[in-house]
């Protein structure tokens, strides 16, 4: 806003949000509204179910404010078993993968040969969700907890390498090359130069990735890799509400739990 | 890093003793943790299933090639579903993600001892829970189709617009609003002209970067039961037609790529 004098006959007029051009702003937001009145007029809703859910709502609501936490315990304790050991599993093993393929996919300490291999064993695994890679290792696996456990570890594989191979790239050189200067040979480098240097992120990285993969399992069990997603799954196809709310009270209080305690440990190394 | 002297001189150490302690018992804690969740988790799993995956791998992969393309004719429509879902939802979840953002940030909530801890609660319980046990919950409330979507992705979408919201609404330049409070403007202009304007990028940038996220996820809802190409993928599995599996798991895979590239380009036009 420039020092204009208020002259008579002109007024401050706020300038547009978002996009200049007059004409294209008319266009953009037409095109909006076009296509908000296609897709809402396109949705089939059928009110009379939406009505007769009302009640099964309320019972709902009900079963969460009163869950029940005693009846179906002991499948509610394996199934938490469940989820927990294969966050566990999965993520230790996802780790020891991905760090070799992290420090291969680093444009300054992998040769390109390595790098494009690493890089695309990368993509692989960042193209699709848990659910759907679940969806074909419970075809491979079979039905249980180590098929949801290859899937967290594989998906690990994508979100850690490449955060760890992004952060190996942005190093200080300077220290690389110290250490390259005292002779020191690709895995003393490794070791001396760079490791000490991204140690505390792939760390912080690691805990991160704990906390994911406990979420994850509590999904993938719906499409039949265990955890505590296949107890809720049960539970909802028994129509028994008051041990759903149960269910996810735990779910809510243990990513409560693994966040906040990720973020405290990650807080103290860094 | 420590030296330590010895009579044929110094020696370096990487670490003192102590801290070499500490490392090997946190290694060893991480080992012995996964070994026990190792057992426990395999008591259950039959080994020869194991023992067969690459076999099974094999049959799948023989059974999804070639895809059948013809199918995808009939995918259009569950695209354009899943598009809506993604988008309606986003819209809903940010429309009411906005006031709880208000509400959570401390510098704007009107109440820091009741409105703050329930705001910062629905956001807390909205990002734990992922969207497909959303959508589980809701199919069985509203019956399946595209409504129980539409409002799984809302839901989830409020935790993470608010979060992101509210941390950039924390972190506003107070000079502006202070300049804007000094020409004699109420609470509402104060919101208007000195708050506004100042996250506005940023949450421009989080609901589009949530789109993007939420056309992932909306392509899976199908799976229990919330429309779109999901629920085409789900009667694909359950009669085992994997060469249409593939189909949609291709068109899957474009649609994430191009949500991908519109949300990247819209978020450099506007940052």
């Amino acid at each position: 806003m420039s020092a204009t004098p208020p002259v008579a006959g002109r007024r401050w007029r706020r300038p547009p949000l978002f996009i200049q051009s007059r004409l294209w702003r008319w266009v953009i937001y037409s095109g909006v509204l076009v296509y908000l009145v296609l897709a809402v007029g396109s949705l089939e809703v059928d009110w009379q179910r939406v009505y007769a859910g009302l009640e099964r709502a309320q019972r709902f609501i009900g079963g969460f404010l009163v869950p029940d936490f005693v009846t179906r315990s002991d499948q509610i304790w394996r199934g938490m078993v469940e989820s927990l050991t294969m966050t566990v599993c999965a993520t230790v093993v996802g780790i020891a993968i991905s760090v070799p393929i992290g420090i291969g996919a680093a444009r300054n300490i992998a040769p390109w040969p390595v790098r494009v291999v690493c890089r695309a064993i990368i993509a692989v695994s960042r193209a699709f969700q848990e659910i759907v890679i679940a969806i074909l290792f419970v075809a491979m696996f079979g039905f249980g907890p180590f098929a949801g456990f290859v899937t967290l570890s594989f998906t690990t594989i994508g979100f850690l390498s490449k955060l760890l191979a992004d952060d190996i790239e942005e190093i200080d050189e300077s220290q690389a090359e110290a250490t390259r200067a005292t002779g020191a040979g690709w895995w003393q480098i490794v070791n001396y130069g760079v490791q000490p240097q991204v140690m505390p992120r792939l760390i912080g990285l690691s805990l991160y990735r704990l906390d994911i993969n406990f979420r994850e399992s509590a999904v993938i069990g719906i499409v039949g890799a265990g955890g505590i997603g296949a107890t809720l799954n049960t539970a909802m196809e028994r129509y028994d509400y008051d041990t759903a709310g149960a269910i996810l009270l735990l779910i809510i209080l243990l990513v409560m739990a693994a966040e906040y305690g990720s973020s405290h440990i990650r807080k103290w190394i860094q | 890093m420590p030296v330590t002297q010895t009579p044929s001189g110094p020696v370096w150490t990487r670490r003192t003793t102590t801290e070499q302690w500490a490392s090997w018992a946190g290694w060893l804690a991480v080992a012995v943790l996964f070994v026990i969740s190792w057992q426990v988790m395999n008591t259950n799993t039959i080994w020869s299933f194991v023992d067969d995956a690459p076999r099974q791998a094999g049959d799948l992969l023989s059974r999804s090639w070639p895809p059948r393309w013809s199918y995808v004719g009939n995918l259009w429509l569950p695209l354009w579903d899943t598009l809506n879902m993604a988008t309606l939802g986003t819209l809903i979840g940010t429309i009411l993600a906005v006031p709880t953002a208000f509400f959570a940030a401390r510098n704007t909530t009107p109440s820091v001892a009741i409105l703050r801890p329930v705001a910062l609660f629905v956001i807390v319980a909205s990002r734990s829970i992922n969207s497909l046990i959303w959508a589980l919950l809701l199919v069985a409330i509203l019956g399946p189709g595209i409504l129980a979507g539409i409002i799984a992705i809302a839901l989830r979408s409020i935790g993470f617009i608010g979060k992101l919201l509210y941390e950039a609404i924390e972190e506003i330049d107070e000079s502006q609003v202070e300049a804007i409070r000094a020409t004699g403007a109420g609470g509402w202009q104060v919101l208007d002209y000195g708050i506004v304007p100042q996250v506005l990028p940023a949450f421009a940038g989080i609901t589009v970067f949530r789109w993007d996220i939420n056309i992932r996820e909306s392509t899976i809802l199908g799976l229990v039961g919330a429309g779109g190409i999901g629920l085409q993928l789900q009667s694909s599995l359950n009669v085992l037609a994997w060469s249409q599996v593939t189909v949609i798991f291709a068109l899957i895979l474009v649609t994430v790529i191009v949500s991908e590239w519109v949300s990247g380009k819209v978020r450099t036009a506007i940052i």
